[in-house]
C-alpha cells in the first residue's frame, strides 16, 4: 500500500511539473495546488499507513495509528488552501491590470 | 444580464439548510470524530458561495449584512484570545480544560475551552474564503 | 518552569495585527498601536535575554503538551537576540512607513500586515519544533506576499507573482524534507531528532535529507539561489522592501545556523564543505551582480546576498570563533541592510531617478543624507568604529582555525567589493556637480531622515559597545556549539 501511495505521489509530482513549466498562470496555479496535494500524501505515507485505534493510552489497545503526520498534514492543507487563494486573487489583479495570463506578456522593462 | 434560474433558487433555499446542518453537526463532532473548526468552516462557507451562486451578490448582502473581513478578524481573535486567557492563570499558553455537564435533554454532555478556539477558526475560515470569493466575482 | 512570557513575541503582534484590521478607519490610533506592540516584542525580547543569562535557556510546552509530543517555543541567546534586533529595525521600518507610505496603503491594512510579518519572523526564531519552524515560515511569508503585491503596480504584481511562486516551491522542498525527516527519524522536536540523529550517527541517508533542508534555507536566505532577490526586493516601496531586506533572508539564515549546529552536525565533510562552496559561490555571484547593476535598489539588493555567503562563511568554518562573529554580522546586517535600503529610497523618492549615474552632488543638497550614507557604507565594509568590524574579524579568525583560507580570501575580497559598489554610488550620486539647484530642490522632511538617524547611531552604538553585547553572544555560540545545552534544557522543563 505505502508503495503505491509514493508511486501515486510521484505521479501527482510529474503532472505538477509539466503544468508548472506551461506559461499559463492559472496552469501554473494548478501545478502548485496538484504539487501540494503530491506532498500531502507523501507525508501520510511517511508516517506508515497503519490501521488501528486512536493514540490515546488505554487498557487493551495494541495498535494505535500515528496521529501527528494527520495533524501535520491538516496544517499544510490549510496552508496550501491559503497560499493557493492568495494566489489565485493575485494572478487576477494581473490579469486585470495586464488583460493576459500568458507569462511571455507579462515581462517588462527596466523603467516601467 | 438577467438569466432565470428558478431551479437553483428553489434547489439552494433548501439544500441551504441542509449543508448549514452539516456544518454544525461537523463542528460538534471535531471533538472524538473527524471535524472541527476548520472544516465546519469550510462547510459553511459552501453555503454562502452556494448562496451567492444562485442569487447575486448585492441581494444576499443586504440579507445578509456581514463584513467578512470583520467576521475573519473576530474569529482569530476568539481563536488567540482561547490561548492567551489560561497564561493569566498560570497555566502553559493554549493550554484547554474539559468540563463535563448534565445537560437536561441531551445528558451527559462534554464541553471543553477547545470549543472557544475552534469556534474561531470556524469564523475566521469563513470570513476568509467568502472574502476571497467575493473579491474576485466582484465585477464578473 | 512555565515561561509563558516567551510566546508573546509571536503572540503580540498577532494580537496587534487583528486588532488593527478592526481600526481600518482609525489610522492614527493604528499607528499608535503597531509602534506600541513592536516596543513592547523588543523590551520583552530584553527582559528574557536577562533571564536566559541568569537561568539558561527558557523553555516553554505550548498547551501543557511535554516534550517530544507537543510543540514547544525555546528560547537561546540566539534566537532572543535576533527578536530584539528584528523588533528594533521594524520599530524604525514603521517610523519610516509612517511618513512615506501614504494614505492607499495605510487604509489596505499595511499596519496589520507588518505585524504578522513580525509574529512569523519571531515565530520562526523561537520554535523548538522543525513543523512549527515551516508553519512560522509560512506565516512569514504570506504577510510578505501580501506587503510586496499592496499598491498593485504592474511591476511589483510581476515582482510580487515570481516571488510567490518561488517561495510555494521551496516550501514544497521544506515538506518533503520534514516528510522525509519524520519518515527516517519518527520525530520533529528538534531537541529530540537531535538526540536521535546523534543515536544513529548520521547515516548517509540522513546527511541526504540534510542537503534538502539546505536546499530549502538557501532558497530563502538567498544562499546561491538568490535570482529572485534583487528583483522582489526592488518592487515594493521603501519601508517595506527595507524590512523585506533586514528580516526575510536572516530568517533563513537563523534555520541554516540553527539545523547546521544543532541537527546535522557529524558530517561536516559533507555538509559544512557545501555550505562553503555555496558561501563562496554566493560571494562572488553577489559581488559581480552589485558591480555589473546602476540601479541603487538592486546594487543594495545584491549586498543582502553578499552578506549572506559572508555569514555562511562562519558557518562553514564552524568554529566557536566563527559562529560568534556570524552572530555579531548577522545582528549588524540586520540594521545595516535597514539604513541602506531607507537611503537608498530616500535617495530615489527626492530625484526621482533609480540609476546613480542620474544622481550627481546630492550632498550639497542634502548633505545629513550623504553622510550617512557614507557611515552604512563604512559600517558594511567593516571599518572599526562601526559594527561590521568585530563581525569580519572574528570569522575571519574563525577561518584561518579552521585553515579554510579559500573562504577567507573571498569573503575579504568581497568586502572590498562590498565597499566598490557602494563607493560608486557614493561618488556618483553624492560627489560631483550639483544638478538640482535650490529653486527646485525638493524639502527633505526630517521625518524621513530620522529613522536612518537612529540605525546610524544603532550601527555605532553596536561597534563601540561589543563589551555590552560580548556575554550574550558568547553565549549564544557556546550553546550553537554544545547541541546538549539545548536538548537539556528541553527535556528538563517537566
Amino acid at each position: 500500500m505505502e508503495t503505491l501511495i509514493i508511486i501515486l505521489a510521484g505521479v501527482l509530482v510529474a503532472v505538477a511539473t509539466y503544468l508548472i513549466l506551461s506559461k499559463h498562470i492559472l496552469r501554473i496555479i494548478l501545478g502548485t495546488a496538484i504539487l501540494s496535494h503530491a506532498v500531502h500524501l507523501l507525508l501520510m505515507t511517511m508516517g506508515g499507513l497503519k490501521r488501528g485505534s486512536t493514540p490515546i493510552l488505554a487498557e487493551n489497545k495494541v495498535a494505535y495509528t500515528d496521529a501527528l503526520p494527520q495533524a501535520l498534514i491538516l496544517t499544510a492543507i490549510v496552508i496550501s488552501f491559503a497560499v493557493t487563494a492568495f494566489i489565485l486573487v493575485l494572478a487576477y489583479r494581473l490579469y486585470r491590470k495586464t488583460g493576459s495570463d500568458n507569462l511571455d506578456a507579462l515581462r517588462g522593462m527596466d523603467d516601467e | 444580464m438577467k438569466t432565470n434560474d428558478v431551479i437553483l433558487q428553489m434547489i439552494t433555499k433548501i439544500v441551504v439548510f441542509i449543508i448549514l446542518t452539516l456544518a454544525v453537526y461537523l463542528f460538534f463532532a471535531g471533538h472524538h470524530n473527524p471535524g472541527g473548526g476548520f472544516i465546519a468552516g469550510l462547510v459553511l462557507s459552501s453555503a454562502f458561495v452556494l448562496l451567492f451562486l444562485a442569487f447575486d451578490t448585492e441581494t444576499i448582502i443586504k440579507g445578509l449584512p456581514l463584513n467578512f473581513k470583520v467576521t475573519a478578524a473576530v474569529g482569530a481573535l476568539l481563536a488567540i484570545s482561547s490561548g492567551i486567557v489560561p497564561t493569566l492563570f498560570g497555566h502553559p499558553f493554549l493550554n484547554m480544560v474539559m468540563l463535563t455537564i448534565n445537560l437536561p435533554l441531551i445528558g451527559k454532555f462534554e464541553l471543553g475551552t477547545i470549543v472557544l478556539f475552534e469556534a474561531g477558526v470556524a469564523l475566521a475560515v469563513v470570513g476568509v474564503v467568502v472574502t476571497i470569493i467575493l473579491s474576485i466575482s466582484e465585477d464578473v | 518552569m512555565m515561561n509563558n512570557v516567551l510566546v508573546f513575541p509571536m503572540v503580540l503582534p498577532v494580537l496587534t495585527g487583528i486588532l488593527l484590521i478592526f481600526l481600518r478607519p482609525y489610522i492614527r490610533l493604528q499607528r499608535w498601536l503597531s509602534m506600541l506592540s513592536v516596543l513592547g516584542t523588543g523590551a520583552m525580547s530584553i527582559i528574557l535575554l536577562q533571564r536566559v543569562q541568569a537561568s539558561g535557556i527558557l523553555t516553554i510546552d505550548i498547551g501543557g503538551w511535554q516534550p517530544p509530543f507537543g510543540i514547544l517555543f525555546v528560547g537561546d541567546s540566539f534566537a532572543l537576540l535576533l527578536v530584539l534586533t528584528a523588533s528594533i529595525v521594524t520599530a524604525v521600518c514603521l517610523l519610516y512607513a509612517f511618513s512615506t507610505i501614504g494614505p492607499a496603503h495605510e487604509q489596505m491594512h499595511v499596519y496589520a500586515f507588518i505585524q504578522f510579518l513580525l509574529a512569523g519572523v519571531n515565530g520562526s526564531f523561537l520554535t523548538g519544533d522543525l513543523f512549527n519552524l515551516f508553519v512560522c515560515f509560512e506565516v512569514m511569508l504570506l504577510a510578505s506576499y501580501i506587503l510586496a503585491s499592496l499598491g498593485g503596480k504592474r511591476k511589483q504584481l510581476r515582482e510580487s507573482l515570481k516571488y510567490v511562486i518561488i517561495n510555494i516551491l521551496s516550501s514544497w522542498i521544506f515538506l518533503v524534507a520534514i516528510a522525509y525527516l519524520y519518515g527516517a527519524v519518527g520525530t520533529l522536536n528538534m531537541a529530540h531528532l537531535s538526540e536521535r540523529i546523534a543515536e544513529s550517527g548520521q547515516t548517509p541517508l540522513l546527511t541526504t535529507i540534510s542537503m534538502l533542508f539546505l536546499i530549502v534555507f538557501s532558497l530563502k536566505a538567498g544562499l546561491v539561489l538568490y535570482f529572485w532577490l534583487p528583483g522582489t526586493y526592488s518592487a515594493p516601496p521603501t519601508a517595506i522592501a527595507a524590512l523585506f531586506g533586514a528580516l526575510l533572508t536572516k530568517v533563513g539564515v537563523y534555520a541554516m545556523f540553527r539545523v547546521f549546529t544543532l541537527l546535522f552536525y557529524h558530517e561536516p565533510s559533507i555538509t559544512h564543505t557545501w555550505i562553503g562552496i555555496m558561501a563562496a559561490i554566493t560571494l562572488i555571484g553577489g559581488s559581480i551582480g552589485a558591480i555589473s547593476s546602476k540601479d541603487v535598489r538592486v546594487i543594495v539588493s545584491y549586498n543582502v546576498v553578499i552578506a549572506v555567503g559572508f555569514m555562511m562563511v562562519g558557518l562553514a568554518a564552524a568554529t566557536s570563533a566563527a559562529l560568534e562573529g556570524s552572530i555579531y554580522y548577522l545582528i549588524h546586517d540586520m540594521l545595516v541592510k535597514a539604513l541602506l535600503f531607507l537611503l537608498a529610497g530616500t535617495m530615489i523618492a527626492l530625484t526621482g531617478k533609480s540609476k546613480f549615474n542620474e544622481m550627481s552632488g546630492l550632498i550639497r543638497n542634502y548633505p545629513l543624507l550623504g553622510w550617512l550614507f557614507f557611515i552604512g557604507m563604512l559600517s558594511l565594509a567593516g571599518i572599526p568604529p562601526f559594527s561590521g568590524f568585530i563581525g569580519k574579524v572574528l570569522i575571519g579568525k574563525g577561518t584561518i582555525e579552521a585553515g579554510t583560507y579559500i573562504l577567507l580570501a573571498l569573503a575579504f575580497v568581497s568586502s572590498i567589493l562590498v565597499l566598490y559598489s557602494l563607493l560608486r554610488v557614493f561618488r556618483n550620486a553624492f560627489w560631483g556637480e550639483t544638478v538640482i539647484s535650490l529653486e527646485e530642490e525638493k524639502p527633505l522632511k526630517k521625518s524621513w531622515l530620522v529613522p536612518s538617524v537612529l540605525l546610524a547611531i544603532g550601527t555605532i552604538v553596536l561597534g563601540l559597545g561589543v563589551e555590552v553585547l560580548a556575554p550574550y553572544v558568547q553565549d549564544a555560540a557556546n550553546v550553537l556549539l554544545q547541541p546538549k545545552l539545548y536538548i537539556d534544557a528541553v527535556f528538563q522543563s517537566k
